[in-house]
């Protein structure tokens, strides 16, 4: 039984493996009846009004309200597109994952119906290539609903037709940037686009094309079975509906959780997650996955767990992922491990996030090291300044803004490892962070 | 006076990128699209990629699918497997080394058999994953038959520390189980079965 601060609306029946076949989500989750319904009685407009009325907002990391996103594009006879960005990649974040591997003909049924909404002839799912067994899982159930009649030409009879393909990546974190996915998505290799134009106007193969993030579209079949009204019933007022929340790092039960929007942080993360390892203190916590700027516990644990309280604390809800890190982290080699993610998966195109992220690599290296002078904490915080706001995506701010907050909230531990070269526990701290402050027996 | 700042002005006396005639490299002719004929591509391998071409509006766009496709006949992305793709796709061969050479997951070096790739993430790293790692690369060593690497985040921080092995996820694993899963490749057995994601239930549900 789940615990009762979860309220499964996506993960309803997800532990019954029968869920992931065809016949499974009819019986049990009464799979595909919206679909039934809005492709023979409702109107684009119809399915459109519920989802803007809903409120739902983006889940893969902006926030963006979806509704809003699927009414900005034209209407005309032109090819449109909808995307699936599948492309799970925040550090953190684990919860495409889950639903799709538990529940792949939810999504499938959300897509078709926000194809509906967005008049689009051809969607897609871009999974990231690591996600293999979930790419199976897809594949599979894809085949189902075309076998079935809900994909493919003249679906149910209604002269409306969808295509929808599952294409697997090949691993680059900046593929889940939406205008680098429809740049890999087109066979290229994945740079972000300028923007304007934004991909609702001119967007894969230059037609107007939706994008939207798994939970998201997993959201639609509910909201357009329920009403907006219903789906309003759960969470704050700016930020409505249920939450699937991945608890990780430092905690007993990491994992997947799904919870009203505004519920306690410290619920999820001390009753859902098990809090703490016995004997140890939750130090800080990511709120929105790696890129969301860090949070010390007095000034995060009690905040509701919303976009808009997340916002006003500086931080942000991101992709709903939330790193714990308790008191055995060592500040500096986290910003060290976080800042050489983002140096990796630099796409190269903008100098100030190639540079400014190899930079601060290069910084905080010597920083652990021993090796640095106070100058340098104060050259690190101006990179990251000058990174934010300065490049064609935002892979250069997501680093600039939680290793900025490190630097900002936790200056006197990094200003401790500079000055005692004997706080750097191993010598060896540039390609491993010393086990003694990093729960080597977690 | 550079030629850039003669531009609009044509003047034979300047000196030009040989770019501009000869392709980027000096001596060299622009890269062409191979013919079928001149590749030797196997019959699966062509019939799969042009399969894979009809699933899109753009034919380009089965580029990713085509060098999987070449990978996993080829066991890497080989210069005769792009060509092969290329051929197939009517695209150069640098067109797709270039997409392969930007993925992590598509390999344009040889690399062994069986694939292990380690997340050393955040949250995998606070629970040992730099730790798991170095065990997969003593247990694998001088095997020519494994290929063991550090990986950004697998998307797995439930079950950290945890490995991606052959394209399926395990965790968590102890520095120990590293050397059981090689063992267990080398068997051809089934690898850890207890640790495999696929295996556990909703964290909520205990």
């Amino acid at each position: 039984m789940p615990h009762q601060l979860e309220k499964r609306v996506l993960l309803d029946h997800a532990e019954d493996p029968a869920l992931r076949t065809l016949d499974g989500y009819r019986r049990l989750a009464g799979g595909y009846e919206t679909l039934e319904r809005a492709y023979r009685d409702m109107e684009q407009d119809e399915v459109l009004k519920e989802l803007e009325d809903s409120g739902l907002r983006g889940r893969g990391g902006a926030g963006f309200a979806m509704g809003k996103k699927a009414s900005f594009l034209p209407r005309g006879d032109m090819a449109k597109y909808l995307c699936c960005n599948a492309d799970e990649s925040e550090p953190g974040a684990f919860k495409d994952r889950e639903l799709m591997q538990r529940n792949p003909h939810q999504l499938i049924e959300g897509i078709a119906i926000a194809a509906l909404a967005a008049d689009a002839g051809h969607a897609f799912i871009f999974i990231r290539g690591e996600y293999a067994a979930q790419a199976d899982i897809l594949d599979a159930a894809v085949a189902e609903a075309y076998e079935a009649g809900y994909l493919g030409k003249n679906i149910l009879g209604t002269h409306r037709d969808l295509e929808l393909v599952v294409h697997r990546g090949a691993g680059a974190y900046i593929c889940g940037e939406e205008t680098a996915l429809l740049d890999a998505l087109e066979g290229k290799r994945g740079n972000p686009r300028l923007k304007p134009p934004f991909p609702a106007v001119q967007g894969l193969y230059g037609g107007p094309t939706l994008i939207n993030n798994v939970e998201t579209l997993s959201n639609v079949p509910h909201i357009v079975r329920h009403g907006a009204g219903w789906f309003k019933g759960f969470g704050t007022e700016q930020s409505p509906g249920t939450k699937v929340v991945s608890v990780s790092g430092g905690v007993k039960r990491p994992g997947n959780y799904e919870v009203e929007l505004g519920i306690p942080t410290r619920e999820l993360i001390c009753d859902l997650a098990g809090g703490p390892e016995d004997g140890h203190e939750i130090k800080a916590f990511f709120p929105g996955g790696s890129s969301s700027p860090v949070l010390k516990a007095e000034e995060g644990l009690d905040l509701p767990y919303s976009f808009e309280a997340m916002a006003e604390a500086g931080s942000m809800l991101g992709s709903g992922s939330i790193i714990v890190c308790d008191d055995r982290v060592s500040i500096p080699h986290l910003a060290l491990r976080t800042a050489r993610f983002y140096h990796h998966e630099s796409c190269g195109k903008c100098a100030p996030c190639r540079e400014g992220t190899n930079w601060t690599v290069k910084m905080l290296e010597r920083m652990v090291r021993g090796e640095a002078t106070p100058l340098d904490l104060d050259i690190v915080s101006s990179v990251q300044q000058n990174i934010i706001g300065h490049c064609l995506c935002v892979l250069g701010d997501s680093m600039a803004m939680p290793v900025g907050a490190m630097v900002r909230k936790f200056r006197e531990e990094f200003e401790a490892v500079m000055e005692n070269p004997e706080l750097v526990l191993d010598p060896h701290a540039v390609v491993q962070a010393p086990p003694e402050t990093l729960g080597a027996s977690v | 006076m550079s030629p850039v700042d003669g531009a609009g002005a044509f003047n034979p006396n300047l000196p030009v990128d040989p770019a501009v005639r000869e392709g980027r490299i000096p001596g060299r002719a622009e890269e062409e699209i191979p013919e079928l004929h001149e590749v030797d591509c196997p019959p699966e391998l062509r019939e799969r990629i042009e399969a894979l071409m009809g699933r899109y509006p753009d034919r380009r766009s089965a580029s990713i699918p085509a060098l999987w496709a070449v990978q996993e006949r080829y066991g890497w992305c080989t210069p005769e497997g792009i060509r092969q793709a290329a051929a197939v796709m009517r695209v150069t061969p640098a067109y797709l080394e270039s997409v392969a050479s930007f993925y992590d997951l598509l390999h344009t070096k040889p690399v062994g058999r069986h694939r292990i790739e380690v997340c050393t993430n955040i949250s995998c790293w606070m629970r040992g994953g730099d730790r798991l790692l170095d065990a997969f690369k003593a247990a694998a060593e001088g095997d020519e038959d494994f290929f063991v690497t550090g990986f950004e985040c697998l998307g797995a921080c439930d079950i950290a520390p945890m490995a991606s092995i052959n394209q399926r996820y395990y965790g968590p694993l102890e520095a120990a189980e590293a050397g059981t899963a090689i063992e267990q490749l080398r068997a051809e057995a089934e690898v850890l079965p207890e640790k495999a994601l696929a295996k556990r239930g909703l964290a909520g549900d205990g």
